[in-house]
């Protein structure tokens, strides 16, 4: 049996006009630690809501742990722990009374299910006393991890747990996730940053409601079709711009200090007539390297072969 | 059970640390007692006066010691001329000028007859009114006063008293009317937004997701606001008895069973209207808009009911305050028993019972 499975899930808001997700079909294995990955507006925490049966899909069918999100609800929610992506728990309330008021409210204590929590709770434990107001952004997020695990559930909702959260606090996150994975927790996390979704054991790209490719991160990556050339110059602006309009470049998008490049004939040749042509235009301190593409280059150019910016790779 | 313990701690939590929403909670009701008691009285006193006496003889001077006794009026005596006086009133301050004539004490005894003229400043017409009256009344009571010498053939002489409020204090009348504006408030205003609060923080998609039946979310914000309410109802008529004056005449036990009933009708409302909006704000002016205007106009503290248009009067059957604030002057101003205000008890519970369900039955187990 999957932990999670959707059936051609429809959701629109505002009668039908605008649509967030579009007959979306996807399964989740055991103990996975999977990742929803799209920029905001994709849909992804219209899937979390149907998921975690707070809302109600227009279509389709979807289950969590064998139970309907429909008629079996009730079922799913004492199964599942969720931390919504707004989730600020009590300002006014102590990371202790925070914990504990959830732990109550699912019918358990702090300290019966102590040891799924502790490597988490130790971090935040000298800060109990203080209101969640008061803690930093990757403590809160500490803290809302401990109360959506508190009572142990089958799987694990995050809905974009890291948005907001500083580098290192991230990182500490994403370690604590593959802990929880080991000890047999089915992990739905969703997240915008594409630097993420390297850390997750199989991804779901997700873009205007619909999912555009699921696989292994990796694989992802390796099937990424063309060549992907790494090209930077002295004037970074202008050789961006010189590349839309030239008619070698299929596309070019900046990253950090490179653009990242890929033709339209890949041959042999490729990065040597690439080299030229910016010569030719009259550029300085060229650099043209094959790079190996990352999640966000597949993730983009799956998004404009959606839009059909692509001739067919 | 426990949980419900435990999310009722968690209300009070809220309560006791939000100082704003304490300063409301207890802030309000004294403000509204004193206020009404103290500055929106609609009794005059110490009202300026001017008494220009052109006679000077002994009924003028009897009859100024009689006003200047009254303590309603702060008394001047001035020649003031006829001319002056309008200049008098607009300087403001002065509210009445009576005038005797130069031959009053003459024209009384040899004509039987004599004449004062009363001038009041009409721009504020119900203490105008109100002065006129007390003026008439005392020289009424004069011409009485001495006329009993003579034995008119015929003399009516009105008895009047005022039945429950003898001395007439103004407190009496919107003492109940507070208490149901406070109540009002409270339990809808703060109910409604304790709810919708959860909504904006994204916790009540925890609770949602929670184990714990959503009614009991209802019900476990419910609660502490009942206590609190139950509170400041204590508070209220602690205030009412020790500083205003007024008394309880009717069974304790009624008035608190009646309010408690009462609250539960605002914590319904309150429920209601916060299953309707997503933001604090909208409860809240919701609540406070839509259940403050209707229980200031339509309770008949403020305006007498009876003088208003038909369609109102029929409006005002469905504001729940309304009959709160008739049982109320019933049980705590007439001392009258649960018999005399069962009617009255079952509209409101009618009324409850309708709010309640409609509530829980809104009330969503899902966000949208």
């Amino acid at each position: 049996m999957k932990a999670v499975t959707l059936k051609n899930i429809t959701k629109t808001y505002d009668k039908g006009k605008v649509l967030a997700v579009d007959d979306v079909t996807l399964q989740i294995d055991r103990g996975e630690l999977f990742g929803l990955i799209g920029p905001d507006g994709a849909g992804k925490t219209s899937v979390f809501r149907i998921l975690t049966t707070v809302l109600l899909a227009d279509k389709g069918s979807a289950s969590v742990d064998g139970f309907d999100v429909v008629k079996d609800y009730q079922s799913i929610r004492r199964r599942i722990g969720y931390m919504p992506g707004k989730f600020s728990l009590y300002q006014d309330l102590t990371v202790k009374e925070n914990l504990g008021f959830f732990a109550t409210l699912f019918g358990t204590t702090i300290e019966e299910n102590y040891a799924l929590i502790k490597d988490i709770y130790e971090q935040i434990e000298p800060f109990k006393n203080r209101r969640a107001g008061k803690l930093s952004g990757g403590m809160k997020q500490k803290l809302a991890l401990c109360c959506a695990l508190i009572h142990k559930p089958e799987v694990l909702f995050l809905d974009e747990p890291t948005t907001g959260v500083d580098a290192v606090s991230r990182r500490e996150f994403w370690e604590m996730l593959k802990r929880l994975k080991q000890q047999g927790i089915t992990i739905l996390v969703s997240t915008p940053y594409m630097d993420e979704a390297v850390l997750c054991e199989r991804i779901a790209l997700m873009q205007n409601g619909k999912i555009m490719s699921v696989n292994t991160p990796q694989h992802i990556i390796a099937t990424y079709p063309v060549p992907l050339y790494a090209v930077k110059s002295g004037n970074i602006y202008k050789l961006l711009n010189d590349l839309r309009k030239s008619e070698l470049v299929e596309s070019s998008f900046a990253f950090g200090e490179y653009l990242h490049v890929t033709l339209k004939n890949n041959d042999a040749a490729g990065a040597g007539n690439l080299r030229n042509h910016i010569a030719a235009q009259g550029h300085t301190n060229i650099e043209v390297s094959v790079m190996a593409p990352t999640i966000e280059d597949s993730f983009i150019r799956l998004t404009n072969k959606k839009q059909g910016s692509f001739a067919q790779a | 059970m426990k949980q419900l313990l435990v999310f009722i701690r968690k209300e009070f939590y809220h309560v006791f640390r939000d100082r704003r929403t304490l300063l409301i909670m207890f802030g309000i009701p004294i403000a509204q007692i004193l206020l009404f008691g103290f500055a929106l009285t609609s009794d005059v006193k110490n009202a300026e006066i001017i008494i220009a006496d052109h006679a000077q003889d002994i009924n003028t001077g009897q009859i100024t010691a009689k006003i200047k006794a009254s303590t309603y009026f702060l008394v001047k005596e001035a020649n003031i001329n006829t001319n002056d006086i309008e200049a008098a009133f607009k300087k403001g301050g002065l509210k009445c000028v009576v005038i005797f004539p130069s031959r009053f004490g003459a024209d009384l005894l040899h004509n039987g007859k004599a004449q004062v003229q009363i001038i009041a400043d009409g721009s504020d017409p119900n203490t105008a009114k109100t002065l006129t009256n007390y003026l008439t009344a005392i020289i009424t009571d004069y011409q009485l006063q001495i006329s009993a010498a003579t034995a008119l053939p015929y003399s009516i002489v009105p008895e009047t008293r005022m039945l429950y409020n003898e001395n007439a204090n103004g407190s009496l009348n919107f003492v109940p009317g507070v208490l149901a504006l406070v109540l009002m408030i409270v339990c809808t205003a703060l109910t409604s937004v304790a709810v919708v609060r959860e909504k904006e923080s994204g916790t009540m998609e925890i609770l949602l997701v929670s184990p714990f039946k959503p009614v009991m979310v209802l019900i476990a914000k419910a609660i502490p606001f009942l206590a609190l309410s139950i509170a400041i109802f204590t508070l209220i008529l602690l205030l009412s008895v020790y500083v205003l004056d007024v008394p309880i005449k009717g069974s304790i036990s009624l008035l608190y069973i009646e309010s408690i009933l009462f609250i539960i009708t605002c914590l319904s409302l309150g429920l209601l209207i916060s299953n309707t909006t997503n933001s604090q704000q909208t409860a809240l002016l919701l609540s406070m808009m839509g259940m403050m205007m209707p229980t200031l106009i339509f309770t008949g503290f403020m305006f007498p009911l009876e003088n208003m248009p038909r369609i109102f009067q029929v409006i005002s059957n469905i504001v729940p305050a309304r009959w709160y604030f008739l049982i109320v002057k019933a049980v705590m101003l007439k001392g009258l028993g649960f018999e005399y205000v069962w009617k009255e008890t079952l509209v409101l519970a009618g009324m409850t019972a309708v709010l309640l369900a409609i509530a829980l039955k809104n009330f969503k187990t899902r966000l949208s």
